[in-house]
């Protein structure tokens, strides 16, 4: 049988319903829109992904014990290496362990559960274990449910991923550098702010370049949950006009299209922020 | 985050009390004794060396010091703070010891100039202009002026460990620790840190210095001290040990480090 097939590259421009041209829907109009939802959806997840993910990183760097002041409680002796009384009536509690452990815990589920059940668990499974009230907000009182599910679920995963990124960079810094930031009087706080983060985020740039090329591909597993993104429009333009060749290749141009300025800027980043006089760090 | 400020009303220190007092200190890794029953005291102004063999503990004990590792038993004071206990602010204490590194451990991201005003800005609430003076002034003792707004990485190993002290130095310490400052500099690089830390022991600061330049030790030193095995095997006046009264392993290092 001979493959046959209509090849009409003008569907992509269709802007009107205007079925002179072979036109029954707008298609021009789907492909932006669609195209508006994937940057949309990306966007937002990363913010999630990267701020979260920052955190969860850091918190598995941390070895040493982090105390939290209680006021009026009465340490039990069974506790004592990780309670301390202050002597004004309220005790510090070494919540490090706990941090750290629940840092880890995170990293392990979210990297080790397909991305699509990931999806399919917070839209379909989390509304039906949660009370009835709140199952029913998060599937339609919440303002655009589909896409702030998607993009809680694409950010949360790829947190995971930023975080190990943000852990290495971190565990990459010899000692040394955590002694001297320590030794000239830095609280923990600011020998991460101001000393061990300016570098490690430095180092990570290009894991970070591809956790942020991995949420702006992924975004289209968010079509399954019902969210109209760039994929998702792309087989409603193959539905309705059959021009699937047209269709894909435009999809496919515009993601490579994305990834490579993506790609392109974060080399130029890179540059920029390079140390001078530190060619491993991408300065020559 | 609340900056703390970092004006202790330092007592002026008695005399008989050490500005750096250590009783009993032992420190283990696991089931690894690094630190084994260490005390001694320095007196402000003092300029202590401490040698021995690899592995014998220096770093580990000077570290103990400013609290960069904690230890299990003993008594460690810092100007008549004690540094092991949980209700010190070990970061307020440690901007009062200044410490210089094997590696020099400079900041890498930042200039020279950032380098030396990091601490300021941060620790002490200097302002910008206050913490510039000072770096500068810092950078022209250790002759380094023309290098402000280089960056580590662009300087020689002598000129980044000059930078690290100076960095140490603008927070006004009441003490300095130094770990093997010239251990990692090509020979010709070692006299121009030496000299930098001969005369901080000539304008009187305090210092503890790990080292294996005996010339030093014989220059500026007050006393040495030996480790071996994470004991202080020997804590004498600088003619004592070089007179002789030495024990025998303190012997044996100070040959073979003598003679190669
Ligand atoms: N983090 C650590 N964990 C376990 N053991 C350690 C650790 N740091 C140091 N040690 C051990 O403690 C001992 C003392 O180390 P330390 O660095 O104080 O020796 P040192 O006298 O400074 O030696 P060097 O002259 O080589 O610098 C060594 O045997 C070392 O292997
Ligand atoms: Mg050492």
């Amino acid at each position: 049988m001979e493959f046959s097939y209509n090849w009409d590259w003008s569907v992509l421009l269709c802007t009107v319903e205007d079925v002179e041209i072979g036109c029954i829907a707008p298609y021009f109009y789907w492909i932006v829109e669609g195209f508006g939802w994937t940057i949309a959806v990306a966007s937002a997840a990363w913010v999630i992904a990267f701020s979260w993910g920052s955190f969860i990183g850091i918190l598995r760097t941390l070895e040493a014990p982090i105390w939290l002041v209680v006021p009026f409680l009465k340490p039990s002796m069974k506790y004592k290496s990780s309670v301390i009384e202050t002597g004004n009536g309220a005790v510090m509690i070494n919540i490090g362990w706990f941090l750290h452990g629940f840092a880890t815990v995170y990293v392990t589920i979210f990297r080790n559960i397909p991305l699509l059940v990931q999806m399919f668990l917070w839209y379909f499974v989390l509304p039906e274990v949660v009370s009835k009230e709140a199952g029913m907000w998060l599937k339609r009182e919440m303002p655009l449910p589909e896409y702030w599910t998607a993009v809680a679920c694409l950010g949360l995963y790829t947190a995971s991923r930023v975080g190990e990124a943000v852990r290495a960079g971190i565990n990459s810094i010899t000692q040394g550098q955590h002694y001297a930031a320590m030794a000239i009087g830095l609280t923990r706080v600011q020998v991460y702010r101001c000393v061990l983060l300016p570098v490690a985020y430095r180092i990570i740039i290009p894991p970070l370049t591809s956790d942020f090329l991995g949420i702006f591909k992924n975004s289209s597993l968010a079509l399954t949950i019902g969210v109209l993104e760039l994929t998702a429009m792309t087989r409603q333009i193959d539905e309705y006009s059959y021009q699937t060749f047209e269709a894909f290749t435009a999809a496919t141009v515009l993601y490579i299209l994305v990834t490579a300025i993506v790609m392109f800027a974060m080399r130029i980043v890179e540059g920029r922020v390079a140390i001078p006089g530190m060619i491993s760090l991408g300065a020559k | 985050m609340p900056e703390t400020e970092n004006t202790t009303p330092s007592v002026e220190s008695s005399p008989g009390v050490g500005m750096i007092q250590m009783e009993v200190v032992s420190k283990w890794y696991g089931n690894f004794q690094v630190l084994v029953n260490c005390s001694t005291k320095v007196d402000k102004g003092e300029v202590v060396v401490i040698c021995g063999p690899s592995g014998s503990g220096k770093s580990t004990l000077i570290k103990v010091i400013n609290g960069l590792e904690p230890f299990q038993e003993g008594v460690v004071t810092f100007d008549g703070t004690s540094v092991g206990d949980a209700a010190t602010n070990l970061p307020m204490l440690r901007s009062r010891i200044g410490m210089v590194f094997q590696s020099f451990e400079l900041f890498p991201h930042i200039t020279i100039t950032d380098n030396i005003n990091l601490a300021q800005l941060k620790v002490l609430g200097r302002d910008e202009n206050e913490a510039t003076n000072r770096s500068m002034a810092l950078l022209e003792r250790v002759g380094l002026m023309d290098q402000k707004d280089k960056f580590p990485a662009q300087l020689s190993g002598g000129q980044q460990q000059r930078v690290a002290i100076a960095r140490g130095l603008a927070m006004d310490p009441a003490a300095m620790l130094f770990d093997e400052p010239t251990s990692a500099l090509d020979p010709e690089m070692i006299n121009e840190v030496l000299d930098v830390m001969t005369e901080l022991a000539n304008d009187g600061m305090t210092m503890m210095v790990v080292t294996h330049e005996m010339g030093f030790a014989k220059r500026v030193a007050d006393r040495v001290i030996f480790m071996d095995e994470g004991r202080i095997e020997e804590d004498c006046t600088k003619d004592e040990f070089f007179g002789g009264e030495r024990g025998d392993r303190a012997q044996e290092f100070l040959s073979k480090i003598l003679t190669h």
